[in-house]
């Protein structure tokens, strides 16, 4: 698989002197999904604002999407922690905002937009505003906008973390059957051994102080994963191994 | 907000009314109170209809500026405070000038509004709009300024640029910011037309309520100065009250102040 995005030596410094991110190498192939697993404050969110071209790196090359401000082209997806929706609008008023921003014409945008809704099972509830949604049903609006200009990148920074397990593990189903149907590349950050293990297809785990990424696993299960995988023993062994990595890099 | 007449939050306000008014009555007879000291809540009613040609014409020139000076609020508080957060020099430079303009008492300035402007409409008008404009300007760029950053970062990384941020995201957001200050605006618009007409103190069939009560004063004909006092209070509760159902029509669909909690 060729690279869709290339970082060498990245490294990021905050304007009140701490250090972020410390010589970051990562390469993210096209079609691939990547977790990128740490503990708390050791920059992953910071790495996705680089990717995205939010932020700029203080040292270091991104080479592809999101560099050099690809995102005009809509090539890439952006789902935060929180929902991040527009309290004033219906779902899908929000969902067709990329497309609004972008000149879209309206009766266009809005059938690629309810077309979104649909694909995340959000079907029927175009016209309802956030605040009549539950925060599982928020999320999914949050990844219909993300998906709705057909990203060939969509970056994920802890979508999950604020949502109870059940709703959890269904949304990480049915973002893996989006994936698998529409072949764009994840970048997805998690705290959550588990979740991680149950989507990706490698895995990135970072340490802190300063942020950098310690070691690589590969996740060698197929796909479709479905809940027998779960709980599955070949899960839990990749849990185990995962989890081991983790501990090392809490203790680097 | 509640539909229903018979709400508490009718029915209590009223009923506390009705009981002072009752008393108010009762006492001015019992302790024989003439009505030059203190009239009694009839009385006053019946000036208000036996003066109600004078009054009600007084009542629209005191309107019209309380709504002009209004609307010169929403427009010029609301368009500086797009100008002031387009820049944090901006904001740094003009903001003190808009606080002392704010802090400075009206009845100080007005005589001097009243010798430049040289135009008695035009000087009501003007200061009814420095005592009313402060409170959109200034809960109008909290609003402007208090956007979740994650919105930003996502306009911004679809390339909105700083006009379609303006237009799709922090006007909209902070619009029930700038309806908090139009409510405190509209009663504020009330007070400073009254003292500007209080001050300028002019007479002829163009004067406003608050000359009424001057006027009436002066000829001791107290249960006139309570009929008028009683339309401007009035007016002020009108004023409100539309303000408040524009409030709750905009932001129903969609903000928590306008929602009710189920239980």
């Amino acid at each position: 698989m060729p690279d869709l995005v290339r970082l060498r030596g990245v490294s990021k410094v905050f304007a009140n002197g701490v250090q972020a991110l410390a010589d970051v190498s990562l390469d993210i192939r096209t079609g691939e999904f990547l977790s990128v697993l740490g503990p708390s404050g050791c920059g992953k969110s910071t790495l996705l604002r680089l990717i995205s071209g939010l932020a700029a790196p203080s040292g270091g090359t991104i080479e592809g999407a999101g560099s050099g401000r690809a995102t005009r082209d809509h090539e890439l997806g952006f789902v935060f922690q929180e929902p991040t929706l527009l309290p004033w609008a219906t779902a899908l008023a929000n969902t067709l905002l990329p497309l609004k921003l972008q000149g879209m014409a309206r009766s266009e945008s809005e059938a690629r937009a309810a077309e979104s809704l649909r694909l995340v099972g959000l079907g029927g509830f175009e016209r309802a505003y956030p605040r009549e949604l539950s925060g599982g049903m928020k999320m999914r609006v949050s990844i219909a906008r993300a998906l709705v200009t057909a990203p060939r990148l969509l970056l994920m920074d802890e979508p999950f973390a604020a949502l109870d397990e059940i709703t959890r593990h269904r949304l990480n189903a049915d973002l893996l059957a989006l994936w698998e149907r529409q072949h764009f590349t994840v970048v997805f950050v998690t705290h959550s051994v588990f979740e991680s293990v149950f989507l990706s297809q490698r895995i990135a785990v970072m340490a802190a102080r300063p942020g950098r990424v310690l070691s690589e696993l590969v996740i060698d299960a197929p796909y479709p994963r479905s809940d027998s995988f779960r709980t599955s023993a070949e899960y839990a062994g990749f849990c185990r191994q995962t989890s081991a990595r983790l501990g090392e890099a809490m203790a680097a | 907000m509640s539909g229903h007449v018979f709400a508490p939050r009718v029915v209590a306000p009223l009923v506390v009314g009705m009981v002072m008014l009752v008393l108010w009555e009762v006492a001015v007879r019992l302790g024989g109170v003439p009505s030059y000291i203190l009239p009694g809540p009839i009385l006053i009613a019946q000036t208000l209809v036996a003066d109600w040609g004078t009054l009600w014409p007084s009542l629209l020139v005191t309107l019209s500026v309380t709504l002009e000076a209004l609307a010169a609020a929403v427009i010029g508080g609301g368009l500086l405070a797009v100008l002031f957060v387009q820049s944090k020099w901006i904001e740094l430079s003009f903001l003190p000038y808009a606080i002392i303009l704010q802090v400075t008492p009206i009845v100080a300035i007005a005589p001097l509004i009243i010798v430049w402007a040289n135009n008695v409409d035009l000087s009501l008008l003007i200061c009814a709009w420095i005592v009313a404009f402060f409170p959109i300007l200034s809960s109008t760029i909290l609003g402007l300024t208090s956007i979740d950053h994650n919105l930003l970062s996502l306009f911004e990384l679809y390339g909105a640029g700083r006009w379609r941020t303006l237009l799709h995201l922090r006007l909209p957001a902070s619009l029930p910011y700038f309806l908090g200050g139009l409510r405190i605006s509209g009663g504020l618009a009330l007070i400073g037309a009254v003292v500007a007409e209080f001050v300028a103190g002019t007479g002829g069939a163009e004067s406003g309520l608050a000359y009424r009560i001057l006027e009436s004063g002066y000829q001791l004909k107290v249960p006139r100065m309570f009929a008028a006092l009683a339309l401007i209070s009035a007016t002020g509760i009108a004023i409100f009250a539309v303000l408040s159902l524009v409030s709750y029509l905009l932001l129903r669909k969609w903000h928590e102040s306008a929602l009710s909690r189920e239980n």
